[in-house]
């Protein structure tokens, strides 16, 4: 095989808002690059995952290697680097843009530049990518292309009058697209010859070839053999094999020198050993210093996750093991709740990154599942001068021994047209925000930025801002770090039990709110027993809230016509069949649905 | 001899009421062909009792009971073919009950005494209320006055076995005015009375408009169903069933042969049967019907036998199974007999259930049955177990406790 000339190659991403159509101009970039046939096309090629598809959202990063010749007559090689769309995967964003050369910002010609837009855009300029603009949608009747050049030139700064015009969906001016990867990214630079360093942007776990690592070659080359070191975990292999990425598959290839995008296998039994935005080195040759930029990725949210059924609790051991392996942000450790039995505390990088761990358990591994509400890492400074990090209220020390607690804190960008300011910044008001300033992004739209406690945006802030701008508003958010608040211990009370699994920590202005609601839900979840069932909300040993599930008076069935006593039967069942589901807290049976009900506390 | 009890349903009523949820619809005007569709399914209905008496012919009918729908928009002369045609095909017992649902305002005394002369020997009037107010909120067609005279006219052509059926907990309905109808009522002196509290069916009319009316709280509604009680039994009704009561010796017996678990043969549109421990129901859509009704059959060795190309069993066609056909499995049974046997007042005898399923009691439930007891919804007393006054309030929740996992 020749050697590949390093002036042919172009690494590149797609950056844009979710619903641009990022995914939707990869597959057409796939499809006339002629890597594949049209009948080997499924619908959008790079989400692969059933549940990507479903929520039209890039999970994990993925990456393809197509051939396309140019006008110029020369075959270019390019490395499409996919990226994962959400502020709860930032950094994993910002490993696989430190992998290209370019990016493409795809904006919607109707809807123009929104908050993730510039957040991934800023990014990409951080680090040093050209980045070319191109127009998609401009099919649609409420297209207005030259606006939103205008507004990516002023906004971003960068030029966008010749910005290609496209529609990935129909297939319009897709060919402008790959003559302009051509001719606006730049070929990747390195030395073959230096030592090796190549960046890790993602990995994933093949139970035969162990961990699979997706990597960008800096510097140096890697074959079948190489002794190689990763910098920052110092785990030590030799490769089994080196390849790139066809749409779906993994083609081997005889080596990856300096500017390649591929993978490479070397029998690693772990994705922990393989931290993404790692530098991979030569074991014999080191380079001198990592790539920058690597940090360990830390989880933001945790929550309790327990087996519907007990007796499935091995099993969920078992689902969130595999699932590790290819996802090293999540975290678990086993626990143990009174209410809820055995179970695990998971950590994730964000709601969302939650809401797609618990639904790939239920779907892929058929696991009912109990969740508790998802809370925050609180720092607990106590007043012998130990610090914790609270992942769970059950274990927040005595009051007494506690100094004072910190919360994190995030920076929030948030991009609302005008007519929307009012109600969006009481929103952020109404959730202790602290308002930083207001820009100015074109004559009909601001740039809102807040400081806003964590949890008090991991819940429904999200829902809550879309229904509070109809839709309009976009959101992001970064890590800032902790701040002392004067953060209490909720606890809820059902007949006069404490129900660890319900606990959790709020501002102590918010308590009194919250106990309310949480109380009410409860009264409409909570079936009526034979006695009656009071049901609490306490602070620090006071009760602040209080609700009565009444007992139950008259359960009678109507006539049964005509001898159908099949009917009457499935009543019966019925009511059967939603005591299984309970779970006993004392004398009460506490239907599961109560545990996750209480987490969608209505704001209005 | 095995005793047999047939129920016949017409589905056909001059207006739905509000609440109601059961198989039954409006029959059209006269002009419209209103009369033709009752005369072609009293036809159809006199060749399913034609052919169904091919699997009875040892069986001994001990009940008859018509039911709706408004079995009373059946002329006296349609009613005799029914009656003629049961008799001529099956062995019906001399002193068997043969009841009638009846709707004041759709009877005349001329067809109440066609009605008698034909063998009917007990009616059953829906009434509801004696609330004028009440009866238009929940959609009846007649008036208290209407049914006085129907009630009259009854009694003038010499039925002497008639049920009143009320409700409670009706919208608008108030404790006084429920204590009034219970008072008239009473105050008629008939055999046997049934109330039953209004449930509100998802999809019935009165359901979707809920928000309109004022209903009796749950407290009411308790003070009601526990008035009943006290009231009917104050004036000589004994309360035998969880919704029904009757004067010595006036129970309805087609009624407990459904708690009793008796087999039963359902005609008509949607019937319910069960013989022999096999459930099923007729076809509930009208042409389905039609066609499984007027089918010849050859039966089969037994109700339980193996299907063969040329035999069918009770609820088949050559080419079809009703729907919901199935045997009880043995855990279902023992679950029937406890649900339904705990409705009567009497409860279940300890000893019929060790008979019937070859093992005792106590070995299937007894710590249900203990649970129960401790929580004073059950009692045990004459080798019987039945509910106690608690356990009839919330009988639904006692029953659910008999259902296997």
């Amino acid at each position: 095989m020749a050697a590949i000339d390093q002036s042919k190659i172009r690494n590149f991403c797609i950056v844009a808002h979710i619903d641009h159509g990022k995914s939707t101009l990869a597959d057409r970039i796939i499809e006339q690059t002629g890597l594949l046939t049209s009948r080997e096309m499924q619908a959008q090629v790079l989400d692969n995952m059933e549940l990507e598809r479903e929520r039209g959202i890039t999970i994990k990063a993925q990456t393809v290697r197509t051939v396309y010749t140019a006008k110029d007559g020369n075959e270019y090689i390019f490395n499409l680097i996919d990226t994962p769309g959400h502020v709860d995967f930032n950094y994993e964003v910002s490993r696989s843009l430190a992998a290209c050369d370019g990016a493409i910002l795809v904006v919607d010609a109707a809807q123009g530049i929104e908050a993730q837009t510039l957040a991934n855009v800023y990014l990409a300029l951080d680090h040093d990518l050209d980045v070319f603009p191109v127009i998609n949608k401009i099919d649609l009747p409420s297209a207005e292309p030259e606006r939103v050049k205008n507004e990516i030139e002023d906004v971003i700064g960068i030029e966008a009058q010749d910005a290609p015009l496209i529609s990935a969906k129909n297939g319009i001016g897709i060919e402008d697209v790959l003559e302009a990867i051509v001719e606006k990214i730049p070929a990747p630079g390195g030395d073959p010859k230096n030592p090796l360093q190549a960046l890790i942007f993602d990995s994933v776990y093949d139970s035969y070839k162990g961990v699979i690592v997706f990597c960008r070659v800096m510097e140096g080359t890697v074959k079948k053999g190489t002794a190689i070191k990763m910098m920052a975990t110092g785990a030590s292999a030799e490769v089994v094999e080196v390849g790139y990425f066809g749409a779906g598959q993994f083609i081997p290839c005889e080596e990856l020198s300096a500017g390649m995008v591929g993978y490479l296998t070397a029998s690693i039994k772990n994705v922990k050993d393989t931290a993404v935005g790692d530098t991979v080195t030569d074991l014999h040759h080191p380079c001198a210093e990592p790539l920058p930029g690597y940090k360990k990725v830390n989880s933001m949210v945790y929550c309790g996750m327990y087996p519907a059924d007990g007796a499935k609790y091995p099993d969920l051991r078992d689902a969130l093991e595999k699932l590790q392996l290819n996802d090293a942000s999540l975290h678990y450790e086993p626990e143990t709740s009174v209410a809820l039995g055995f179970g695990f505390r998971c950590g994730f990088l964000g709601l969302l990154h939650l809401e797609i761990i618990q639904e790939r358990l239920e779907r892929e591994y058929n696991l009912d599942l109990v969740t508790t509400a998802p809370g925050v890492i609180y720092r607990v400074h106590k007043t012998n001068g130990d610090i914790i990090e609270l992942t769970n209220p059950s274990n927040l020390p005595d009051p007494s021994e506690i100094d004072y607690m910190e919360e994190p804190i995030v920076n929030a960008e948030i991009m609302v047209t005008t007519d929307f300011i009012g109600p969006i910044m009481q929103l952020c008001q109404e959730r202790r925000g602290k308002y930083l300033s207001t820009e100015y992004i074109e004559t009909t739209r601001v740039l809102l930025k807040y400081e806003l406690p964590l949890n008090e945006i991991i819940y429904d802030f999200f829902d809550a801002l879309k229904s509070r701008s109809r839709g309009y508003a976009s959101f992001d958010y970064e890590l800032k770090g902790y701040e002392p608040s004067k953060l209490v211990k909720l606890d809820i009370l059902i007949n006069r039990e404490e129900v660890d699994a319900l606990s959790f920590i709020v501002h102590a202005d918010g308590a009194y709110e919250r106990g309310r609601k949480m109380c009410e839900k409860l009264k409409e979840e909570i079936p009526r027993h034979l006695f009656e069932i009071p049901i609490q909300a306490a602070v620090g040993g006071k009760v602040i809230a209080r609700e009565t599930v009444k007992a139950l008076r008259k359960d009678v069935l109507a006539k049964c016509y005509g001898g159908d006593i099949t009917r009457k039967k499935k009543l019966l069942e019925k009511q059967k069949e939603g005591k299984k589901r309970m779970r006993q807290i004392g004398t009460v049976e506490v239907p599961q649905s109560a545990f996750m009900s209480v987490l969608k506390l209505d704001n209005d | 001899m095995r005793d047999l009890s047939i129920y016949i349903h017409i589905p056909f009523c001059v207006r739905k009421c509000l609440y109601c949820d059961f198989l039954s619809f409006p029959v059209r005007g006269a002009e419209t062909g209103g009369e033709e569709e009752l005369e072609r399914y009293q036809r159809l209905l006199l060749e399913e009792i034609k052919q169904q008496s091919i699997f009875y012919k040892e069986h001994q009918v001990v009940s008859i009971f018509l039911g709706g729908g408004t079995p009373s928009l059946m002329t006296e002369e349609q009613m005799r073919e029914i009656m003629e045609q049961i008799r001529a095909y099956y062995r019906v017992a001399e002193e068997a009950e043969i009841t009638v649902e009846i709707n004041p305002g759709t009877v005349t005394e001329e067809k109440l005494r066609g009605y008698i002369t034909c063998g009917i020997n007990r009616i059953s009037i829906g009434l509801q209320s004696a609330d004028n107010e009440e009866l238009v909120r929940i959609g009846r067609i007649h008036t208290y006055e209407q049914f006085l005279e129907t009630y009259r006219a009854a009694r003038g052509v010499g039925f002497t076995n008639i049920n009143i059926d009320l409700m409670a907990a009706l919208p608008g309905q108030s404790i006084v005015s429920y204590h009034n109808t219970l008072r008239r009522v009473v105050s008629l002196r008939p055999e046997h009375i049934s109330a039953y509290s209004l449930i509100l069916e998802e999809g019935t009319p009165l359901y979707e408009k809920r928000d309109r009316y004022v209903f009796p709280s749950e407290e009411e509604d308790r003070q009601m169903y526990l008035m009943t009680g006290r009231y009917l039994s104050a004036h000589g009704y004994h309360r035998y069933e969880i919704s029904n009561y009757a004067r010595e010796g006036y129970e309805c017996r087609h009624n407990k042969v459904y708690w009793q678990r008796g087999d039963y043969v359902g005609f008509g549109l949607g019937a319910s049967s069960m013989v022999e421990d096999v459930r099923w129901s007729n076809p509930a859509g009208m042409e389905e019907y039609a066609a499984y009704a007027v089918q010849a059959r050859t039966p089969a060795a037994s109700v339980h036998a193996e299907t063969s190309a040329d035999a069918v069993r009770p609820g088949e066609n050559a080419s079809s199974v009703c729907p919901h056909r199935e045997r009880l499995t043995v855990r279902e049974q023992m679950e029937e007999f406890m649900f339904l046997g705990l409705r009567m007042m009497c409860g279940v005898e300890r000893e019929a259930f060790g008979e019937k399923f070859g093992q005792p009691i106590e070995q299937v439930y007894g710590d249900v049955i203990n649970r129960l007891c401790t929580q004073g919804l059950l009692m045990t007393e004459h080798g019987r177990i039945r509910l106690t006054e608690r356990g009839i309030d919330i009988s639904n929740y006692v029953m659910a406790e008999f259902l296997f996992d």
